[in-house]
């Protein structure tokens, strides 16, 4: 999950970090108390706002409406600009970086700080970063921030207030189950405060049902992507036109790799993951069919996925009449479920095997579209061989 | 499982204590099961939200190896077991894996056995059903497998591509090793630098090579972005440690009958 920069800033204010005043605003008039002078800032879930002309800034509060006005007009990237968020000015003397994420090779959490900060973490020499992992289980001990106040080498009064927020941010990183809580720069201030210039905050969607006052907050995702994710179907569009569904991240990815490669080109990412319950797979079949794929490409290896139980919810999306005409669907395999259906011109072959065959079709629509024969094959014991 | 004759002499769900399935007793905790049969290893199915609780519980009633099925289990969770799992000396799998199968000697995962097939191949990879399509293609060419491994595809997992192939690489049986990885994170990376010191000849498959950047593709690992973990920075490591890469997944029987 990721977050607007102003709720990231209302989370960290939550677990007592410093951040800077801020108003959000839906229109112009909204800004009447902008803290001043502020910079207006378009809120999106994407980079690159700056460039496209998404901050502004005001001395006044007439200022801060009149961008605020031109903001909430503009479209960054697909996304039009619904919020703009007025942030206080800070009167910066010195950017830091600080951050927590995960180290997935030593499997624990991983502190980063540098002197240098409000750029690119990447682009600081690597002998200027600290880099310290909080042991899970025990969690952030002093000895991490007496490292910390060491490789900053900051004067006392300003290195305390350091720790205090590492600590902090350490807390939100287990409290709200992030991946990543990121502070660049946090501003050491003119008059010796240190806040944070900016928050970073992204939280781990297998942890959403912990949190379920995030759930309804807005998505980088298509309204396509958003109904699927509602339906709790992990499904990503693509620019081709060919559907590709099948089960399994790694196989979904390389299905597509080898559409890809040979010339075709995938329009959209449907993992069905471990299911085989026919009513997810039809409600998958029937967010597929609505990104309106020339030809869908079903790959189906089972572990404990039933082959048939899949095939009849394919049947069921394939057979409602809404939207779309019959045509050469085909759904075979060891126990015959299919046979001429109506599939809307957009199926050219479902075939099944089931046990050790796995079966090539070459289907007219998918070979002159893609240059690749269309393989969709479901291999699978019928029952359970756990 | 049972069909494969792998020795399942206990279920463990709590409540149903007492009953059994398909001849095997169920206990309500993995205590009374260890006490009772002397379990040494353990296979968990629990929904993610408990699974935690689950894995713990098998730790702490002294399995040597856990096998964790159960995929979205939060990654703050995992941490928190793979912690405690290494400091009681207990190796773990997955979690969001398909298991791992010696093939004509036992599994303990849900993998389609029939298309295994005994043989001298030692597979490890993040994803489960991309292992079949892999090893189905192995099979079909005439080879077997040692021992597949199947990882998991999540950021926080129990054993790592490079600690499976020093353990296979150890491993009498295994002969060649196939590594099956995926955009994301940088443990290819890692395996590709274990793989020079290793005598045993390795082959790699890398998922996700034209998958758009910032695109998170399903598994929490699979993602791209900032540069790190890259299908093209990956593919470059293996071919720097001399590791042959297949462009397609059928690709790595033609490798192994090549090589």
């Amino acid at each position: 999950m990721k977050f607007y920069e102003y709720k990231a800033h209302e989370i960290f204010r939550k677990y007592g970090i410093p951040v800077p005043r801020g108003l959000l605003a839906a229109k112009p008039e909204d800004l009447v108390d902008a803290p001043l002078p502020c910079a207006v800032k378009a809120q999106v879930l994407i980079g690159g706002r700056g460039k496209a002309g998404g901050i502004k800034f005001a001395k006044t509060a007439s200022e801060a409406q009149e961008a605020a006005r031109q903001i909430l007009s503009m479209s960054i990237g697909p996304y039009t600009v619904k919020q703009v968020y007025a942030q206080e000015m800070l009167d910066i003397a010195q950017e830091l970086y600080l951050s927590i994420t995960i180290d997935r090779s030593a499997r624990a959490p991983l502190l980063i700080a540098s002197a240098t900060g409000g750029i690119e973490i990447e682009s600081v020499p690597a002998k200027k970063i600290l880099r310290v992992h909080i042991p899970p289980l025990v969690g952030i001990e002093p000895y991490v921030l007496r490292a910390l106040a060491k490789a900053l080498a900051l004067p006392k009064e300003v290195a305390s207030q350091v720790s205090d927020i590492a600590a902090k941010m350490y807390a939100l990183f287990e409290g709200e189950d992030a991946e990543l809580v990121e502070i660049n720069p946090l501003a050491v201030l003119k008059d010796g405060r240190v806040v944070a210039g900016d928050a970073k905050l992204v939280v781990d969607d297998n942890a959403e049902y912990r949190h379920k006052e995030y759930a309804d907050l807005p998505q980088d995702r298509t309204p396509l992507e958003e109904e699927a994710h509602e339906k709790g179907i992990t499904f990503i569009q693509l620019d081709g036109d060919i559907g590709v569904i099948a089960n399994g991240a790694g196989l979904t990815m390389a299905t597509l790799d080898v559409l890809n490669l040979k010339g075709g080109r995938g329009g959209t990412f449907l993992d069905l993951g471990g299911t085989d319950d026919p009513e997810k797979v039809k409600q998958a079949f029937e967010i597929l069919l609505k990104a309106k794929p020339s030809v869908i490409l079903l790959n189906i290896f089972g572990g404990i996925t039933k082959a048939d139980t899949v095939a009849v919810g394919v049947k069921q999306a394939l057979e409602d009449p809404a939207g779309h005409r019959p045509s050469r669907g085909h759904v075979g395999g060891r126990r015959r479920i299919g046979g001429e259906g109506p599939c809307g011109g957009r199926v050219t072959c479902l075939s099944f095997s089931m046990g050790r065959r796995s079966s090539w079709c070459r289907g007219s629509r998918a070979t002159r579209d893609s240059s690749t024969p269309a393989r969709c094959s479901t291999t699978t014991r019928r029952s359970s061989p756990v | 499982m049972l069909d494969y004759d792998t020795k399942v002499v206990a279920g463990v769900t709590p409540g149903k204590g007492g009953t059994t399935v398909e001849g095997v007793p169920v206990f309500d905790s993995c205590f009374e099961a260890v006490d009772r049969t002397d379990a040494t290893a353990s296979i968990l199915f629990v929904p993610a939200p408990f699974a935690k609780d689950a894995a713990i519980e098998a730790i702490e009633a002294g399995v040597e190896l856990l096998v964790m099925i159960t995929e979205r289990i939060p990654f703050h969770d995992c941490l928190d077991v793979m912690t405690y799992a290494r400091a009681k000396g207990c190796r773990v799998i997955g979690p969001n894996c398909p298991g791992l199968i010696s093939p004509g000697k036992a599994k303990a995962g849900i993998m389609p056995s029939h298309i295994f097939r005994e043989g001298d191949v030692g597979v490890i990879s993040r994803s489960g059903t991309l292992t079949y399509e892999i090893v189905n293609a192995i099979t079909q060419a005439g080879f077997g497998q040692s021992t597949c491994l199947g990882i998991g595809g999540d950021p926080v997992i129990g054993t790592s591509m490079p600690e499976a192939l020093e353990l296979l690489s150890k491993d009498r049986q295994t002969k060649r090793i196939v590594v099956v990885g995926e955009i994301g994170g940088t443990t290819e990376e890692e395996t590709a630098k274990r793989a020079r010191r290793i005598r045993k000849p390795v082959y790699a498959y890398i998922a996700g090579r034209t998958a758009p950047p910032g695109k998170r593709m399903g598994h929490a690992g699979a993602i791209i972005s900032a540069g790190m973990g890259t299908a093209e920075s990956k593919v470059k490591a293996f071919a720097a440690a001399g590791v042959p890469v297949a462009e397609f997944p059928a690709g790595i029987a033609t490798l192994l009958a090549a090589g």
